[in-house]
Formats: structure tokens, C-alpha cells, sequence
């Protein structure tokens, strides 16, 4: 990147630690945290749109759209989370290749589940296998994100739809005792209320959501997790820029960015909490009127 | 082969005991069944261990971040923030990092060799970073539990004379446990589905002998097919929170007993979440 690093193995001190840490696949570890934030940055809404639809499902007047649901919210308790995390994955690319075949195979004599494996034939497979390295990329990553989006939705659907229940009946039949309809009261009444009660859930989801990133490893994206192991590992005279195993320092350095994280997080969503108990007739509220006077 | 023949010759596979080779070839449900419930014990040992130890230095962390002293205060409260602020996978990753860098000969102290080596696999390494991490979850429960113990109960014990540690022992400590149980009980739930990470993520499992979803993952790796073997250990993680219920369930019956029947506290399962 700089002049003076052409070659690596004379130069020293600080040069050296500007050189190494501005090497090619040091930039590509520092996109890889690009790709946690874009991750939680898609998420997040998607989760939040699936779980706001899987609440109102389980509300619903219509009984297999109430079913619905309620399986759904019901889906992530008592079962390991990452279990879903493996199982979603193969299972949507299982999918998709699964359409692919039906659609582009011509020997569709063999069963696609033979005893206890799949098979489909080489064309149908997704992405095909002459596709570049970077598309298998973002195709892992783009199914990492429907997962994500699928299980995380589950969760808020669950806390969404609790914090519906927890808006005071009265004020609801009160909405209704003013002549409005059921869709006018779930509007004005319903939906400006509940913020208050789910924003507790919430904000425990999107710390939890900040930490269930590093899965995105497992799920064979090449993300913060995988550099770090790969960066960190021994580097013998044959490259550039050889040291011994730094593993270690590069974790500090990942625990140290999920910390901050973190703490930012905690700042910025207490700040909301305060800006949405305001008038609201709970504690905090009541509290916020309190102090003000 | 039978069914029983898979059962004597995998069942203890995951701790070493039983046929070497894991199945190559012609997969069965019974094999699946086997081998992943055999990988459950993994699960087992994590779990009840890292609770057992993690109970106590839990209650001495919750002790420390109420404490008035910031010299108790300060690092209990950034030992809880460390570990509840960063992702378990990441603290298996560091901690194996750091117990492999322990000099492999050894540490001399006052004459003696401590040796290290055993830090590295899995059954120490691994128990305890669970250990300090449920530490740090449930001295947050028991933290807020301690904060709201009901102000008249500590009154009416000083009214009747006890104070310092009696008053601890025989009224703050069991209304701590009783106000924290149901949350308690999530931790636990929640622990024992952590416990998934241990050979997925950190620490490598040696000679194949892994938890329940090494081995699920095992059998999906070799047979393109999610739709046996992650049900499988999804059946028997709901086997095991079962089980925690129920004993947990024991306990805070036993907490509440003094309790008329309408205002005990219940056990309430909420859906548990990745850390």
C-alpha cells in the first residue's frame, strides 16, 4: 500500500507495524467487520417486520393464520438456538437446489432423498460450481441473513406480541367505546403503546443479536471470526511478514470491539427508553413526570 | 447389525468407551439416535458442573457489586460486564488461545511443576469458561434479586434484633434465592444449550469424541440430510429442559413452601436466546 513496504523483510519498528497492519489481507479483515455491521444492519429490520407480522398472525381472528403464529413464536423455546442456525441453512440451500432441480435436470429417475441423503444433479447445484469466490460468498452470507432474519424474527414476534397483551385492556375498550373500528384502535391505541413494554425485550434481543454475529463463522462466511484465526496463526519465513502465533491479540481485539459495541448499544437504547416512557402511565413514566415538576 | 449392537457399541462413544470407528457408510436412524445421545452427556457434564460451581461465585459476585466498597464493587461489576458483553464463542476462542500459550513443561512455583497441558482439552478448558460465564449471568439475576428484597422484611428482622451476618443468612440470602429462582432457572436452561458451543466453536474434539451436536453435525456433514439428525438433538435438548424443569421446579417449590399457595412465584420458561 505505501512505498516503503515493498519490501517487507528490511524494514522494522513502527514501519513495520504500519506496513504489516495495512497488508492486503488486513484490509480484508477490516471489511469483514463491514460485513458484521451490514449483517446486523439488514437484519434487524427484516427481524423486526417478520416479528411485528408473526405478533398480529397470533392475534389474529382467522384460526389457521392464529395457529400460524403461534407456532412461530413458539418455535425458539426449549431448543438450541445455533441447532436452528445449522438446520436453517442446509436446509434453505437444500431448497433452493431442490426448485433448481426440478427445473434444469433432465434424469429426474432417481429420488432426491435416497435412504437418508440428498443428491441432485451437478447442474442444479447453487451457486453453480464455476461461479467466482466471491459469489459463494454472498451467497452464504444472503442465506446467513434469511436465517438470522427467521430465528431473530421468532424472538421479537414473541416480545412484540407480549407487550401487546401487557397494554392496559381498559385503554383499548376505551378506544372502542369512542366508536373506533378494530383496525383504527389497533393503530392509534395498540401500536403507540406497546413501543413502551417491548422496548425491554427489544433491546435485550439487539445485544443478543450483537453477540450471536460471530455464528456467521460457523455458517462458512469468511467474517471478523475467521480472519482473526488466519491473521493470528504462526507465520513462518516463507511470508512477509512472519511472527509468531498472535491468535491471542487478535481475539483481545474482537472481545474489545463486541464490549464496545455493547456499550454503545447500552447508551444509545437507554436514551430511547427515555424518550418513549415519557408520559406513559408506567413507573418510568410516572417517575420522568415526577422529576420534572 | 442390530439395534442393540449399535446401542453397547456406541453409547459411551463420546467418552471413549466402545468401538473406535465412527459409522462411514449406510447411516441408520438407530446409530443417529446412539451417537448423539451419547454426545448428550458432554452436554450433561458441561452443564451441571459449570452450574454447581457457577452457584457460588455467582452468590460472592452479587455480593461484591451491592457491596458500598468500590474496591468489591468495581471489579465484580466489570467481571459481569466482560462476560454478559461479549459472545461465549468468542470467549472459548480467547480462552483456548490463552491456555495453549501456558508453557507446555509446566509452571514451577515454591518447587512444585504444575502441569498445564490438561487446561487445554476440553473438560477443563472448556468448564471453565462456562463456569465464570453463568457466573456472571446469574450474579446479575441474584443482584437485582437482592435489590428487591422487600424492604419491610429486613426492617422487621432488625426489629426483632438480628443484624450482620444473621440477618443475611436467615433473611436476605433465602429471599434471594426464592425472588431469583424462576429467572435462575432460564439461566440454567439457557447454560445447558450453551454447552452446544464447547466443540463447535472453541476446542477441538479429539479422537471424535464430541458433545451432541458435534456428532449431529457429524451425520449431516456425511449425509447431505438436516432433517434426521438436528431433530434428533432438538428432541433430546427438550428431554433435558424437561428434566431441568422438573428439578428446578422441586427446589423453588421447597423455596416457597412458607408461602400461601396464591403469591408463590412460578417458574416461567421464556425463550431462550444465544450469549
Amino acid at each position: 500500500m505505501f512505498a516503503a513496504c515493498a519490501t517487507p523483510k528490511v524494514i522494522e519498528g513502527l514501519t513495520w507495524a504500519m506496513c504489516y497492519l495495512t497488508s492486503g489481507k488486513h484490509l480484508d479483515f477490516y471489511g469483514s467487520f463491514v460485513t458484521v455491521l451490514l449483517l446486523l444492519a439488514v437484519t434487524a429490520p427484516v427481524a423486526m417486520a417478520l416479528g411485528f407480522g408473526g405478533a398480529m398472525a397470533a392475534r389474529s381472528q382467522i384460526a389457521p393464520l392464529r395457529w400460524f403464529g403461534k407456532a412461530y413464536t413458539a418455535m425458539v423455546r426449549g431448543v438450541p438456538d445455533i441447532v436452528y442456525f445449522l438446520f436453517f441453512v442446509i436446509a434453505l440451500d437444500q431448497g433452493i437446489e431442490y426448485l433448481n432441480h426440478l427445473r434444469v435436470c433432465e434424469d429426474l429417475s432417481q429420488p432426491v432423498f435416497r435412504g437418508l441423503e440428498f443428491h441432485v444433479c451437478a447442474e442444479a447445484k447453487v451457486p453453480p460450481a464455476t461461479a467466482s469466490p466471491f459469489m459463494f460468498q454472498a451467497y452464504s452470507f444472503g442465506l446467513a441473513v434469511i436465517t438470522f432474519a427467521i430465528v431473530f424474527g421468532a424472538f421479537v414476534a414473541n416480545v412484540i406480541y407480549g407487550a401487546m397483551q401487557a397494554v392496559p385492556r381498559a385503554q383499548l375498550e376505551t378506544a372502542e367505546a369512542y366508536g373506533m373500528s378494530h383496525g383504527q384502535v389497533f393503530r392509534r391505541v395498540l401500536v403507540p403503546q406497546m413501543w413502551t413494554y417491548a422496548l425491554p425485550g427489544l433491546t435485550n434481543l439487539w445485544m443478543i443479536l450483537i453477540k450471536a454475529t460471530p455464528l456467521l463463522f460457523l455458517l462458512s462466511v469468511k467474517d471478523i471470526v475467521y480472519y482473526a484465526r488466519e491473521l493470528g496463526g504462526t507465520k513462518t519465513q516463507a511470508y512477509d511478514y512472519p511472527h509468531p502465533d498472535w491468535r491471542l491479540y487478535y481475539f483481545l481485539g474482537l472481545l474489545v470491539f463486541y464490549l464496545l459495541m455493547t456499550k454503545l448499544s447500552e447508551i444509545v437504547l437507554t436514551r430511547i427508553s427515555n424518550r418513549l416512557s415519557k408520559g406513559q402511565a408506567t413507573a418510568a413514566g410516572e417517575a420522568m413526570r415526577k422529576a420534572a415538576i | 447389525m442390530s439395534c442393540w449392537e449399535t446401542f453397547t457399541d456406541y453409547a459411551l462413544r463420546s467418552i471413549g468407551i466402545g468401538a473406535k470407528l465412527l459409522p462411514k457408510t449406510d447411516f441408520t436412524i438407530c446409530q443417529q439416535f446412539t451417537l448423539i445421545g451419547s454426545g448428550l452427556i458432554w452436554n450433561v457434564y458441561f452443564g451441571a458442573l459449570a452450574l454447581l460451581f457457577g452457584f457460588v461465585l455467582a452468590n460472592a459476585l452479587a455480593l461484591a457489586r451491592i457491596a458500598h466498597s468500590p474496591w468489591l464493587r468495581k471489579p465484580a461489576e466489570w467481571f459481569v460486564f466482560v462476560f454478559r458483553g461479549s459472545p461465549l464463542f468468542i470467549q472459548f476462542f480467547l480462552a483456548y488461545e490463552l491456555l495453549v500459550m501456558l508453557p507446555r513443561t509446566g509452571i514451577e512455583l515454591f518447587g512444585l511443576t504444575l502441569t498445564s497441558s490438561w487446561l487445554t482439552k476440553a473438560w477443563a478448558g472448556a468448564l471453565i469458561v462456562l463456569f465464570l460465564n453463568t457466573a456472571a449471568y446469574s450474579a446479575e439475576i441474584f443482584y437485582g434479586a437482592l435489590r428487591s428484597i422487600p424492604k419491610g422484611d429486613l426492617e422487621a428482622a432488625e426489629a426483632y434484633g438480628i443484624t450482620g451476618f444473621a440477618k443475611f443468612r436467615r433473611i436476605q440470602w433465602p429471599t434471594m434465592l426464592r425472588l431469583a429462582w424462576p429467572s435462575y432457572t432460564n439461566e440454567a436452561i439457557f447454560l445447558f444449550q450453551s454447552t452446544t458451543l464447547v466443540f463447535f466453536s472453541g476446542f477441538p474434539a479429539l479422537s471424535q469424541q464430541g458433545d451432541a451436536l458435534y456428532y449431529a453435525n457429524y451425520f449431516a456433514d456425511k449425509t447431505f440430510n438436516p432433517f434426521i439428525p438436528y431433530p434428533i438433538v432438538a428432541f433430546y435438548f427438550v428431554l433435558l429442559t424437561l428434566a431441568v424443569i422438573g428439578l428446578f421446579g422441586r427446589i423453588n417449590r421447597h423455596l416457597n413452601r412458607h408461602l400461601p399457595q396464591n403469591i408463590r412465584s412460578r417458574i416461567r420458561l421464556r425463550p431462550q436466546l444465544i450469549r
